[in-house]
């Protein structure tokens, strides 16, 4: 530890710069007003709902569809984009070919693209006469308006989440590693599955929870190619605007409160998973 | 790249010697027909997420031609939306941008007790559902709310008003600045600053002197960030805006109502605004990531050269 951490009563007394007190006080403020009192507020209403009332409403057969189809989408798109993103990485941090580097800004276009107008152009493509949705109605898909169409838009927006954690990572692998493998005798496909992707795994696993975690509280993007019909693709984001729009504020807190601690279970995965790379490359060195 | 030259150079050497050139290849690379099919599958994949979406939205803005399409931004419903959204933007944008300044600050030239779990903190908008971001401040400052009766009673109307939307976007692009800055300047150390603190500098003239030109891109990608998501937020405006037509409407809010009244063309002209708005955001991204490298490695280059 800092022998200066310890010393917490005045930090002016070693440092000569000014402004902590201006500037922590500020940051206090602020991130009070604006964060923590509005989510406390969250809290406190959905306590004050009584034990019986709020299992009543997160309870709810309507609700739990959403839960079952929210969750499940979101884990299908996190996956799709946990093995295409690790070949966008992939291809992006160890080959050359023409396009590359308008290939690598594409990537970040789901986090620069407004949700609203994403969800009414991939609507547009996968509807009946839309681009792609002409091809796939005579084969009996109906992408849009189904939950197929969820996990399209779900896709879309977690996949920078996945390629942008993995590139720093496949960009830090040691050669060496993989010129010990071959010339161990080891197949490309075995150095690959080895060596490769073991070292990746903890990048590759917060890139899914982060795109996840992404996807659980999707809104935009979703409603429009979703059709949101109750029990079949209704998400539970809409659920929760169709409660406040019926004036039911406490069910809707009661199911947001629901949707907050999996997202925060879900940041704290994360951070585990982080910890454990940093244990494995502290291991290493 | 480096692997590239290693590979022609092997593949000369051997066929110098009279070797089969054709099956070489070096043990740590993938043959050639994986590494073009890998390729073609990113290239596909991209393609068909990315970038047919985004086409798709001109496509459909310029379906009956550009007179339509000019005729979209005419309507004053149009018009209030986008001053509402530069409105929004305009506010909260420079109010993160304060914070993000003043939260690294603290953070990054000071010592103190929890410093994590205040970073942790700031990171937590980006954590919460756009619709429950809405929400809370509904909870808060609707009728039904905390503040809401005694609000009303004053005559002070925050949701279904502009400062909610306003609230909502400071809200969801919290931390954009701040977490840019903070990694930068705990990297950056307090050692220039110190300097200029000891020959006498004040406060502020260190950080306009001393601090802002060193963080400068980074600022900036971080505003370029807040900014874009400031103009497109949807989930968490949409929660506080009630909807009311050149009033509470923003851009995306009123591409919104506009593709529920099957007005398409109208609907995807406005969305091609923020779809420009998406690829400037995107170039200029491109622009100071690459400024950001520069600069790294010219102050790594001297460094290098001591050693």
């Amino acid at each position: 530890m800092n022998p200066i951490s310890k010393n917490r009563r005045s930090p002016k007394q070693y440092s000569v710069l000014p402004g902590f007190g201006l500037t922590m006080g500020y940051t206090l403020l602020y991130l009070g007003l604006i964060v923590l009192i509005p989510l406390a507020a969250l809290f406190l209403k959905s306590s004050q709902l009584g034990w019986d009332d709020f299992l009543k409403a997160v309870g709810n057969p309507r609700v739990v569809a959403s839960y079952k189809l929210t969750f499940g989408a979101s884990f299908i798109a996190a996956t799709v984009n946990a093995i295409f993103g690790f070949i966008v990485a992939w291809t992006l941090v160890r080959y050359q070919f023409p396009g590359k580097r308008l290939l690598d800004a594409m990537v970040d276009l789901p986090f620069a693209l407004p949700t609203a107008v994403s969800g009414i152009a991939l609507t547009a493509i996968y509807s009946e006469n839309g681009w792609i949705g002409q091809y796939l109605e005579p084969l009996g898909i109906h992408a849009a308006f189904s939950p197929l169409g969820i996990t399209i838009a779900l896709t879309f927006i977690g996949l920078p989440f996945v390629v942008r954690t993995l590139q720093p990572a496949i960009e830090d692998l040691q050669r060496e590693n993989e010129e010990a493998a071959a010339s161990l005798g080891a197949s490309r496909l075995q150095a690959m599955l080895r060596v490769i992707l073991p070292a990746v795994m903890p990048a590759l696993l917060t890139g899914f929870a982060l795109s996840f975690a992404r996807a659980l509280g999707e809104y935009g993007s979703v409603v429009f190619i979703s059709g949101n019909m109750p029990m079949r693709t209704e998400i539970t984001s809409l659920l929760i605007i169709s409660k406040l729009e019926q004036y039911d504020v406490a069910g809707a807190t009661a199911i947001a409160v629901v949707m907050l601690l999996a997202s925060f279970a879900l940041l704290l995965a994360v951070n585990l998973l982080q910890w454990w790379s940093g244990q494995r490359y502290r291991g290493v060195a | 790249m480096s692997s590239g030259v290693t590979n022609t150079t092997a593949h000369t050497a051997l066929t110098a010697r009279g070797l089969p050139a054709k099956r070489l290849r070096l043990a740590t690379e993938e043959p050639d027909w994986v590494r073009w099919s890998l390729i073609a599958i990113s290239i596909g994949f991209l393609t068909l997420f990315l970038l047919v979406p985004l086409l798709a939205v001109f496509a459909e803005a310029l379906r009956k031609g550009l007179g339509p399409y000019f005729a979209s931004f005419a309507d004053p419903t149009a018009l209030s939306a986008i001053r509402l959204t530069l409105l929004t933007a305009g506010i909260a944008v420079p109010a993160n941008l304060v914070f993000g300044l003043a939260a690294a600050w603290a953070i990054a030239k000071f010592e103190f007790f929890g410093k994590s779990i205040l970073i942790t903190l700031i990171d937590l908008p980006f954590a919460i559902s756009p619709v429950i971001s809405g929400l809370i401040y509904v909870l808060l400052f609707g009728m039904r709310g905390w503040l809401g009766p005694w609000l009303s009673g004053h005559n002070v109307q925050i949701i279904f008003a502009v400062p909610g939307l306003v609230l909502a976007t400071v809200f969801v692009t919290f931390p954009f600045v701040a977490r840019e800055l903070i990694p930068l300047m705990q990297e950056q150390g307090t050692e220039e600053e110190q300097a200029a603190a000891v020959l006498g500098a004040s406060g502020w003239q260190i950080l306009w002197r001393v601090t802002l030109p060193n963080v400068k891109w980074a600022l900036l990608y971080g505003v370029i960030l807040c900014n874009a998501r400031a103009m497109g937020e949807f989930g968490a405006v949409s929660v506080v805006s009630g909807h009311i037509r050149g009033k509470t409407n923003t851009i995306p809010l009123h591409v919104e109502i506009l593709y529920n009244e099957y007005n398409f063309v109208a609907a995807f002209a406005v969305a091609s605004l923020l779809a420009l708005l998406a690829i400037v955001t995107l170039a200029a991204k491109n622009v100071v990531e690459s400024r950001i490298r520069r600069e790294l490695q010219q102050t790594l280059e001297p460094s290098t050269a001591e050693a």
